[in-house]
């Protein structure tokens, strides 16, 4: 019964934001808006440097599955921080703290809320790559969902960090919600190899599973080499950076109780 | 039996000591109040009850519950209201209600939400988002929230704050049904005199963090030979007694 209560507990928060989108429909259009802006500008990129050929002509897909794969990662960060902050924004964090809401659970519901983001935002974008470009990322195959997967436990973990940050350091830090992923990217090598980055950045870059799975990705549309190592390089990095996270979480969460933070985060 | 039972509370930020050693015990069924002048730590005792600010010294035993170990057992008996803490204003009443009753594994919630809803006369409220309320309308609101999963043990903070005399003296109507209706254990924290007078078995009066005073209303009146209770917080809160 434990686990029903759990179950419950987590589709409660669900159910709240899910009314609050059903009656807010410019935070579902801004679950879109990125993907599709991006895929538009990299999209028509891609676009021109197919019509003038050459060598770069190849590079196309490249472009268009980096910047899809890529946003799915922004998306659920960004699915998994915010609906935080709709909490700490309506002032109905005081209330879910005091519940018997477990912070586990609390952490499942922005898990669920990431992924339901990620599926509103990329649709669009997936759709219009399709008719726009004539690009399916599905082409190859059921393992293009491996690499979504990872893309988004990296974003949790990316979230998990800023959130605890913020149940410590208060409401003033949300700032970071839009900026640490988009940090991230250009150590991330979404359109570019690892090996073109500065030789002293190449090891902080081996660090985030994305650029193993953008290096999976190239590998998977041009040599056909090594996708499995670094596929499962970029998990094994996910797995070490969501318990590394949630002990942050975890003790970010008592030091906020012991240091009182929490109530004014609540109120 | 003890619903609450406090033991050597404290709690320190640093050099600033907001709650001193305190120690009470409200007994099931009992309604006591917190009152104290801003800043004596009503807010910061509530808070370490509710297991949102751990203690720094002291235990706190709440439905049987060592608050220290074993918080979440207590706080599904438990609520809490404040109108300090929102609820989504975007959410309709209903929509609000249905999210805390399944928080609360509340049974029959459909029902429970019409049942509060008649109780506390917000029937025709239950469609309308919960930013578009009165102040009164929300505060009905959040005590039905708070009211939810028929909590054993009732923690209000100042629970007629900013409501109009009518409201605020409906609100205590509700209170004082629901206590002797289910045997809530309801500790408040207040600093209207008039609501602590009209509900309350006994009141604890903090100040600078410790209980300077403790007895029922009258009590407190005869031993500091005053006639309102008003009149004995003045006293304490300016340090005369």
């Amino acid at each position: 019964m434990a686990g029903a209560g759990m179950i419950r507990r987590i589709w409660a928060l669900v159910y709240r934001h899910l009314a609050l989108y059903r009656r807010s429909w410019p935070r579902l259009l801004d679950f879109a808006y990125g993907p599709v802006l991006q895929l538009l500008i990299w999209g028509f990129t891609a676009r021109f440097l197919a019509l003038h050929g050459g060598a770069l002509a190849g590079i196309a897909a490249l472009l268009i599955g980096g910047i899809l794969l890529w946003e799915s990662a922004l998306a659920s960060q960004l699915g998994f921080s915010v609906s935080f902050l709709e909490e700490i924004w309506s002032r109905n964090l005081g209330h879910l703290f005091v519940s018997p809401l477990r912070p586990r659970e609390l952490i499942a519901a922005l898990i669920v809320m990431s992924l339901l983001r990620v599926f509103a935002g990329m649709i669009p974008a997936l759709l219009l790559a399709a008719l726009l470009y004539a690009f399916n990322i599905f082409t190859l195959g059921p393992i293009v969902l491996l690499l979504f997967a990872n893309l988004a436990m990296m974003g949790w973990a990316v979230a998990l960090g800023i959130v605890a940050f913020i149940l410590r350091h208060g409401a003033g830090a949300e700032g970071l919600v839009w900026t640490v992923m988009f940090g991230l990217t250009p150590l991330s090598c979404v359109f570019y190899p690892v090996a073109a980055l500065p030789a002293p950045l190449r090891p902080l870059a081996l660090l985030l599973p994305s650029a193993h799975v953008f290096e999976g990705l190239r590998a998977a549309l041009i040599t056909g080499g090594r996708f499995w190592h670094e596929l499962g390089v970029a998990f094994a990095l996910n797995l070490a950076w969501l318990a590394l996270m949630a002990l942050v979480f975890r003790h970010n969460f008592e030091a906020a109780r012991r240091e009182g933070t929490l109530v004014a985060l609540g109120e | 039996m003890a619903a609450i039972r406090v033991e050597g509370l404290s709690k320190r930020y640093g050099p600033v000591t907001a709650v001193a050693g305190i120690s009470f015990t409200v007994a099931a069924g009992e309604i006591v109040a917190l009152l104290g002048a801003n800043g004596a730590g009503k807010t910061t005792t509530l808070a370490m009850l509710l297991g949102l600010v751990v203690p720094s010294a002291g235990r706190i035993e709440i439905l049987g519950h060592d608050m220290a170990r074993d918080r979440f057992a207590a706080l599904a008996r438990m609520n809490f209201a404040s109108p300090y803490v929102a609820l989504p204003a975007r959410l309709s009443v209903a929509e609000n209600l249905r999210v805390y009753g399944h928080l609360y594994g509340v049974p029959r919630l459909e029902r429970r939400i019409r049942e509060l809803a008649g109780e506390l006369d917000f029937v025709p409220l239950l469609d309308r988002p919960a930013g578009t309320l009165s102040a009164g309308q929300k505060t009905r609101l959040a005590l039905a929230k708070a009211l939810i999963n028929h909590p054993a043990v009732l923690l209000l903070d100042e629970p007629t704050a900013s409501l109009d005399p009518d409201t605020a003296d409906r609100l205590r109507g509700w209170l004082a049904a629901y206590r002797a209706a289910s045997g809530c254990t309801i500790l408040l924290a207040s600093h209207n005199m008039t609501e602590v007078e009209r509900l309350c078995d006994e009141v604890l009066m903090l100040r600078e963090g410790a209980i300077v005073a403790r007895g029922s209303p009258e009590e407190l009146c005869a031993r500091f030979g005053r006639e309102r209770l008003e009149a004995v917080f003045l006293d304490i809160a300016r340090g005369v007694a």
